[in-house]
């Protein structure tokens, strides 16, 4: 009887890799439709008032681009750990660590401060306060094995229930009539918008951050260092390269660029702690990162599209009531068939038996 | 302490950790098989919407457990499909369905949300249930709970005593072994993978249909995860897994009692961390033990993808 089997090819084939994620992509809308028609809906107006609210004028696209820096530097943070063979998934708290750094200098620092300082300042504690909030997991991790994706994830709650701790209890704004949320931050730390936008120096942050993880993992001696650990950390122990300290570098940079997110969510967008930081940005980055096959310069696309997809499901809740969850079914679904899809330019499909 | 508030902290130990219980117990099966599913904590979510939505629908609560064992064990699948068949990464794809299913059950649980539904009540155990301290304790719960009991040492006695148990640590520990000697290597993985699957689902019925009736998004809070950390701690043996779920348990139930009771000796931000930092520190713990002592550990082929050699 003839039997499909894969046959291994010695290189990925590109053109597999590309149609890949055209199969991929129609796979998801697919199934997204499905799970329209599943709640009652028509899939093809949803999926028109979606398309539509993220990309149907040049508001919304402006709006794509607002949602698009967090979750860049969400997958930034998830792709540097990954190169390493660390599975960040703390990214969610590590962006609300960096926001209440953030905030945290903002609120309470600047009268001490000169005007000029506090922007640059708080973007350093941004990093710092998500650099140091995933180097816990990471000492774990390299000092002791500990699993860092439990650790990373337990995480997560632990920083939000410190953030909700926050701005309903001490660092809550007395003026605020009952409001939860911190008073508002000093206008020298806010970023300036681009007018009649909200997008900010944020995409800024992100695009330079992505180029200069690029450059750092291909063309220096840490990112080859990084590469070597990541794919054989047998050869790197005997090329005698630190493997626990680059590993703590790495998720304090990961960390950090998550913690950059939440600064900039926070000096950007919201000028103050409150709910709304905490929306599964950090989560969403593991997808861009990994959709975009860990590739730093892919994640500033993948980055725009998915942050189409969520402005088109928040578009979705708004006009016809569905829930926006949908971005969520769709980010999952096209992540499952973009790697099953590497099976395609991985392997080639052979009938009958093996050759001798 | 009064002997009430004994029994009353010790029984909602029971209740607060059968979730976890029920999950890393699957997990345990799952991971025993060579598979790596980090889907938990969706499949959860979606047995827990499922169950719900199919108890209140026919009006059967066993209706209900089935239809979310047969969601969650259809998502795990899935996650079969992708990492089996198509040898795709196992902690991303696990990560994806994380997504997938959270997204699935707040999309479609929608209409659900703050429902009042058929809901499963304690049923005490005739005579066990009158042994002082005990039977309060362990035999007037829900009938879930007695099927927790059972699980655990069939899971044990499954996995270490019976052929089909050792099959299934064989395809874990050396698929190429297992494969010569006439174990179907990828259909072993399948089904403890579906099995692993409709036990979170099961998991997330219990949460929906006994622990806190009703569907709230969110509603498995991490617990998915916390039944992954339990079958680490419990070097993928059912007994110290489902030990490791009862410690939960305690750290739930004192956070319970101690907001129920309004004591406020601990603020309570810090006690709403505590399961969280507990199963970190937990983890650790065994971690650290396990390297002193060097035995236990994962299967060998825990998250490797069979290829048969030519």
């Amino acid at each position: 009887m003839m039997r499909p089997r894969l046959e291994r090819r010695l290189a990925p084939s590109a053109a597999a890799r590309w149609g890949g994620y055209g199969v991929a992509i129609s796979l998801a809308l697919g199934m997204g439709g499905v799970v329209f028609l599943l709640a009652g809906a028509d899939p093809v107006a949803a999926y028109a008032v979606m398309a539509r609210g993220a990309f149907g004028s040049l508001h919304d696209v402006s709006e794509v681009i607002v949602k698009a820096i967090p979750l860049m530097l969400c997958g930034l943070a998830v792709a540097v750990a990954a190169k390493i063979q660390v599975w960040n998934v703390g990214g969610e708290g590590q962006l609300v660590l960096g926001g209440i750094g953030a905030a945290g200098v903002a609120l309470f620092l600047h009268p001490y401060l000169p005007s000029a300082a506090v922007l640059p300042l708080i973007l350093a504690a941004g990093f710092l306060a998500g650099g140091l909030w995933a180097l816990l997991a990471g000492v774990l991790r390299a000092k002791l094995d500990v699993n860092e994706i439990l650790t990373t994830l337990m995480l997560n709650y632990v920083a939000i229930f410190w953030l909700e701790h926050l701005y309903f209890g001490p660092w809550r704004d007395p003026m605020g009539m009952g409001f939860p949320g911190t008073a508002m931050l000093p206008e020298n730390a806010w970023f300036p918008r681009l007018p009649g936008t909200r997008i900010h120096p944020g995409i800024a942050l992100a695009l330079v951050a992505a180029v200069l993880c690029q450059v750092a993992l291909s063309r220096t001696r840490w990112g080859f260092e990084i590469r070597v650990i990541g794919e054989s950390p047998k050869a790197a122990r005997y090329a005698g390269m630190r493997i626990g300290r680059t590993i703590l570098w790495v998720m304090f940079l990961s960390g950090g660029l998550a913690g950059l997110a939440g600064m900039a969510e926070v000096s950007g967008i919201h000028y103050r702690l409150q709910q709304g930081l905490a929306v599964g940005h950090g989560y969403t980055g593991i997808i861009v990162a990994w959709l975009s096959r860990l590739h730093p310069v892919g994640i500033i696309l993948t980055g725009f599209l998915i942050a189409g997809l969520l402005v088109g499901g928040d578009q979705l809740q708004t006009v016809m009531h569905l829930p926006s969850a949908v971005g969520l079914v769709l980010e999952g679904t096209l992540l499952f068939f973009v790697l099953g899809s590497d099976v395609v330019s991985r392997y080639r499909v052979r009938w009958g038996a093996p050759h001798p | 302490m009064t002997l009430s508030t004994l029994i009353f902290v010790l029984s909602i130990t029971i209740q607060s950790s059968m979730a976890v219980l029920f999950a890393s117990i699957g997990e345990v099966f799952t991971e025993r098989s060579g598979v790596l599913n980090l889907g938990v904590e969706g499949m959860m979510l979606v047995g827990a919407l499922s169950g719900f939505a199919t108890a209140q629908a026919t009006g059967s609560l066993a209706l209900g457990v089935l239809g979310a064992m047969a969601t969650g064990g259809l998502l795990a699948l899935i996650h079969g499909a992708f990492t089996i068949t198509l040898r795709a990464n196992q902690v991303v794809c696990g990560l994806a369905l994380v997504i997938l299913g959270t997204g699935l059950a707040s999309f479609l649980g929608r209409p659900l949300i703050g429902r009042v539904g058929v809901r499963f009540l304690p049923w005490p155990v005739p005579i066990l249930s009158e042994v002082p301290v005990l039977g309060p304790v362990l035999f007037v719960q829900v009938p879930l709970v007695y099927l927790g009991y059972v699980l655990v040492p069939a899971a044990w006695f499954f996995l270490f005593h019976t052929r089909p148990g050792l099959n299934l640590r064989a395809v874990g520990e050396n698929p190429a072994a297992a494969d010569t000697a006439g174990i179907p290597v990828a259909r072993t993985r399948y089904l403890w993978t579906a099995f692993g699957g409709a036990l979170a689902g099961l998991a997330g019925a219990y949460l929906s249909l006994a622990y806190t009736p009703g569907w709230k998004e969110n509603m498995t809070s991490g617990q998915g995860w916390i039944a992954i950390a339990m079958v680490i701690v419990g070097l993928w043996n059912p007994w110290r897994a489902a030990l490791g779920a009862l410690l939960f348990g305690c750290v739930n139930a004192f956070q319970f009692t101690l907001e129920a009771r309004q004591i406020n000796v601990i603020p309570s931000y810090i006690l709403r961390m505590l399961p969280y930092l507990f199963t970190i520190s937990i983890l650790v713990l065994i971690t650290r033990l396990q390297q002193v002592r060097g035995r236990g550990g994962a299967p060998a082929s825990l998250g490797v993808p069979f290829e048969r050699e030519r």
